[in-house]
């Protein structure tokens, strides 16, 4: 920026300032409107009462939330004890959520390592070719998992004709396959901000762990990650937030038994049997989740940065 | 590299290429298999029966053709309009934010633009459904277009942004002291220099626009299908060879564009 | 001179970010046809002041005129002066020509008068040859000179330069310091430039205002810059000094007698405001200075040498006067062989011309 005053002046550019309303305007509406608004709408309707063909009445209940923590009996006259059906699907949706951000970390950091140390000119396309499936349609990628998975897909096939296995293994169906699915949805997020926070560090740092005698990898542990770890949190995080409420990974390649989140919500906006206030009110707790988990990172990021000034 | 080079630079750990090769391996193995297979002479799936373009014959001639033509068409109309109509806002309200000096406001905008990336997205799609639900506003493809725009606004915005934060303000300066008014800076000297964020931008939004599945479920209006929500209706019957064509052929659709996109920032010369 | 003479007066000009004051109350008339220099460390305000007259930065009070005309509340695209940037700026999707041919456009001139206009402007910087490249192609040099050309194509009344060859190596930046200065003298433009080197700022300039912690200095020729600093800071930031504490003893026909540590004493002129008895600082520049094996006269400093310094062109000795303070002496090289060398240890004495030492205040 064209530093108009050194020590302490404006360092936003403002040509444009006197329009700023205007251009801010469209964003502000658009925003307001469809997303914002929505996600009142909705914490509006997880306490309304709930109408049997989809949809709502309006009329104050707190029964969403009843039903998603207390276990009342069959015909809701029991003395409430705690409800673990659903608590049961967010637990599994934080493991399979977690699992797959430690596959990702595992393969995603040394990929992102190995790309960040390569000469300049060719590292653009390595992360050309990291980033390619992702642009590849979620759903297509998570379909052809599938297929490459399948007891009689072409997976099982090499493994036979190389002797490896006798009969097929079953993935589809299975946690791993979920693990796998949403490994392969969002693996770019980890490997680039880890990429960035790589190609940043100044090598001369572990030149001089060596210097000083610690071993590669004590230079790694004790120089290197601690360096690079913001990026690496970034990456948990990008992979994490949304595989907790994914919905294609667990539907096609979970099936009934790896149900997750995203499923227990579309369930209840679809057909008949929906219950609009319970979905709600099941997106509110998943959405808190969420909030919480992102205002920590952005307190760490901010201690971190503050530490680096 | 020599060995010895390679031993003695302190970068090198061993097992880090092979990590990365297996890792390109899983990324690219299931997308490898379903377009070899696409081109199957067979009628199963699970054999290899020889090679054959009767499935790509099928997609645009046989009987599902219609409803995926029609799908392909409404996804296509969708993206262009979500595209266009959130590049437009995301510049904007990039100059807004960054060319328009300091404002109360600012950490609440940048917080609002950023919405839609922190809620998740079946969040949002529950949101969406309840508001048009409320508002009583007929679920269409209109209903998708919208949801599309919140949507895409983010995606846009980031290299948008990212673009205009690396380009000095001194060029608009330099044109309003050589006598150019505000929207002459703006359009002849800004604009210009904001084009490869701004492409960036609109193929980012046009691919998320086309990749949603989820939102758009939500929110279409019964028989209004794009090729995501086509193809997901197919899949839950099983996989049938056609799929594996029509899959194809918009994983080309992705390569290209990303391939267009990676060009378009790499001719960038200004920097 | 009548005022509508200048063709810049800033008239008690503050500026402010905040809790924080860029430039206090700065008062100062740049004359028509001047070449201008604006000169003080970083954060001295002299980049402010510039962008204030360009019309980058508002006023937060006082006033600018521009041959007379108030210019403080007028857009920087009304402004009849023109910028060369500290980056140049140049518009890297335009090429040579039009990015010289923006400004006379922008004006109101057609696409080809103004490309005709600019094909004389870069004729000016020996440039013709290149109007078709983009800015990128070009070396650091060139692109200086286009950032000239451009900003001298619509004819300003004021040219304002920013630290425009701050990106140069040592070379090339002597080669424009004079090249910058003959296009003024044949231009006929007003240059206002910006710098933080003293040396090119004596060099080029007719006038230099000396600025520091948002405040004016000092304001005079190179010459009576140099050698009449009016203060501790302009004798300490141009050029070398020797800055010595002194006590002032006596003070008798305009001659004041000053006594430094060690019982030393040394005659200057006597600058109003200082009285006999005041401690204050006293600046000998060290190439006014000399030294030789007895005493000159009675007024010679008695000292020994303690480390001498060749930097190409002249010697720098370090004496240290009896019981007293640190003296540096330069010597010119090519003077070396009448004088010779003072090997460290040796017994010297340190004289110096009448009107040499300047009293300051502080």
């Amino acid at each position: 920026m064209a530093a108009g005053a050194p020590g302490g002046g404006s360092t936003v550019a403002n040509t444009y300032e006197k329009a700023r309303t205007w251009l801010l305007l469209p964003s502000w509406l658009v925003l307001l409107g469809l997303s914002l608004i929505p996600v009142i709408m909705m914490l509006v309707y997880s306490f309304l009462t709930k109408e049997f063909r989809g949809g709502v009445i309006w009329e104050f209940s707190l029964a969403a939330y009843d039903q998603f923590f207390f276990d009342r009996g069959l015909f809701g006259d029991e003395p409430p004890s705690i409800e673990w059906t659903y608590i049961t699907i967010f637990w599994r949706s934080f493991w399979q959520a977690g699992t797959a951000t430690l596959l990702s970390l595992a393969i995603g950091f040394p990929t992102a390592y190995f790309i960040a140390t390569r000469p300049a000119g060719s590292r653009a396309i390595w992360v050309f070719l990291i980033t390619i499936p992702y642009w590849v349609n979620l759903l297509i990628r998570t379909v052809s998992m599938k297929f490459l998975l399948r007891d009689q897909g072409p997976l099982n096939q090499v493994l036979m004709s190389l002797g490896l296995i006798d009969s097929p293994l079953h993935m589809v169906n299975t946690n791993f396959a979920v693990q796998l699915g949403l490994f392969y949805s969002y693996l770019p997020f980890m490997v680039l901000p880890i990429y960035a926070a790589v190609e940043r560090y100044d090598f001369s740092l572990s030149e001089a762990a060596a210097d000083l005698y610690a071993s590669r990898w004590v230079t790694l542990r004790r120089v290197l990650l601690p360096a690079v770890k913001p990026g690496i949190i970034a990456g948990c995080i990008l992979v994490f937030v949304p595989s907790l409420g994914s919905f294609l990974a667990p539907d096609l390649l979970g099936g009934a038994k790896n149900y997750m989140i995203g499923s227990l919500i579309e369930e209840q906006f679809k057909g008949n049997a929906g219950n609009w206030p319970f979905g709600a009110a099941a997106s509110m707790i998943l959405l808190t989740i969420v909030l919480i988990i992102l205002l920590l990172f952005a307190r760490q990021q901010t201690r971190h940065e503050r530490k680096e000034a | 590299m020599a060995d010895v080079s390679a031993r003695l630079d302190v970068r090198t750990y061993t097992g880090f290429r092979a990590i990365t090769l297996l890792c390109l391996c899983i990324l690219y193995a299931p997308l490898l298999v379903v377009t070899i297979y696409s081109f199957n002479s067979s009628n199963s799936i699970a054999a290899w029966e020889g090679f054959s373009l009767r499935w790509y014959v099928d997609v645009f001639t046989g009987p599902e053709s219609a409803k995926f033509k029609l799908a392909a068409w409404n996804s296509f109309v969708i993206a262009i309009v979500a595209a266009s109509v959130s590049t437009a806002i995301a510049t904007l309200a990039a100059t807004g934010m960054i060319r328009a000096g300091k404002f109360r406001l600012r950490m609440l905008s940048a917080g609002l633009i950023s919405l839609p990336l922190m809620v998740p997205e079946i969040v949002t799609a529950v949101a969406t459904l309840i508001f048009f639900n409320a508002i009583g506003f007929d679920r269409g493809l209109m209903t998708i277009v919208l949801a599309h725009i919140a949507f895409c606004i983010p995606f846009a915005y980031l290299p948008i942004a990212a673009r205009m934060q690396g380009i000095d303000d001194s060029f608009e300066q330099a044109a309003l002291d050589l006598y150019a008014t505000r929207r002459q800076a703006f359009t002849r000297i800004l604009l210009p220099l904001m084009a490869p964020g701004i492409i960036s931008g609109f193929l980012l939004a046009f691919i998320v626009s086309l990749d949603d599945f989820i939102i758009t479920n939500f929110v279409k209006g019964a028989g209004v299908e794009t090729l995501p929500t086509a193809i997901f209706g197919a899949v839950k019957q099983g996989i049938k060879p056609n799929i594996m064509a029509i899959s194809t052929l918009l994983l080309s659709v992705s390569v290209v564009m990303v391939t267009i996109s990676y060009f378009v920032s790499k001719t960038d010369k200004t920097n | 001179m009548a005022r509508q003479d200048n063709a810049i007066d800033v008239r008690n000009a503050v500026k402010r970010y905040g809790s924080f004051t860029a430039l206090k109350e700065v008062s100062l008339s740049i004359k028509d046809n001047e070449f201008f220099t604006l000169l003080g460390p970083s954060g001295c305000g002299k980049t402010t002041l510039l962008r204030m007259i360009a019309g980058f930065e508002d006023v937060s009070h006082g006033s600018i005129h521009l041959y007379g005309q108030e210019i403080e509340n007028l857009p920087p695209n009304q402004r009849p002066v023109n910028t060369v940037f500290q980056s140049y700026a140049l518009f890297p999707h335009l090429n040579v020509l039009d990015n010289v041919a923006f400004g006379v456009e922008m004006k109101g001139a057609s696409q080809s008068e103004a490309r005709s206009k600019a094909r004389q402007m870069l004729e000016l910087v020996q440039l013709s040859d290149f109007s078709a490249r983009k800015p990128s192609q070009l070396s650091g040099g060139q692109q200086q000179r286009v950032a000239l050309a451009r900003a001298l194509a619509p004819q300003p009344k004021v040219l304002l330069l920013d630290e425009p060859l701050s990106a140069l190596d040592l070379k090339l930046r002597k080669a424009m310091q004079l090249e910058l200065k003959h296009l003024q003298r044949e231009t006929g433009i007003t240059f206002i430039f910006v710098t933080h080197d003293q040396e090119e700022a004596l060099t080029m300039s007719d006038r230099i205002a000396v600025m520091s912690a948002g405040e004016l200095q000092q304001l005079g020729t190179p010459r009576e810059i140099y050698e009449s600093p009016r203060n501790v800071f302009v004798a300490d930031f141009i050029g070398e000094t020797n800055l010595l504490t002194v006590v002032v003893k006596e003070i008798r026909d305009g001659n004041a007698i000053c006594q430094l540590d060690g019982g030393h004493e040394l005659h200057c002129n006597e600058v109003a405001g200082i009285g006999v008895g005041s401690s204050v600082h006293l600046s000998l520049r060290p190439e006014r200075v000399f030294i030789s094996d007895k005493p000159r006269e009675s007024k010679s400093l008695q000292g020994k040498v303690s480390e001498n310094i060749f930097i190409g062109t002249d010697i720098t000795t370090i004496v240290n006067l009896t019981d007293g303070p640190t003296f540096t002496v330069r010597t010119s090289n090519s003077d070396r062989g009448s004088k010779g060398i003072f090997e460290p240890g040796s017994d010297v004495y340190v004289n110096m011309e009448p009107g040499a030492a300047r009293l300051l205040i502080d």
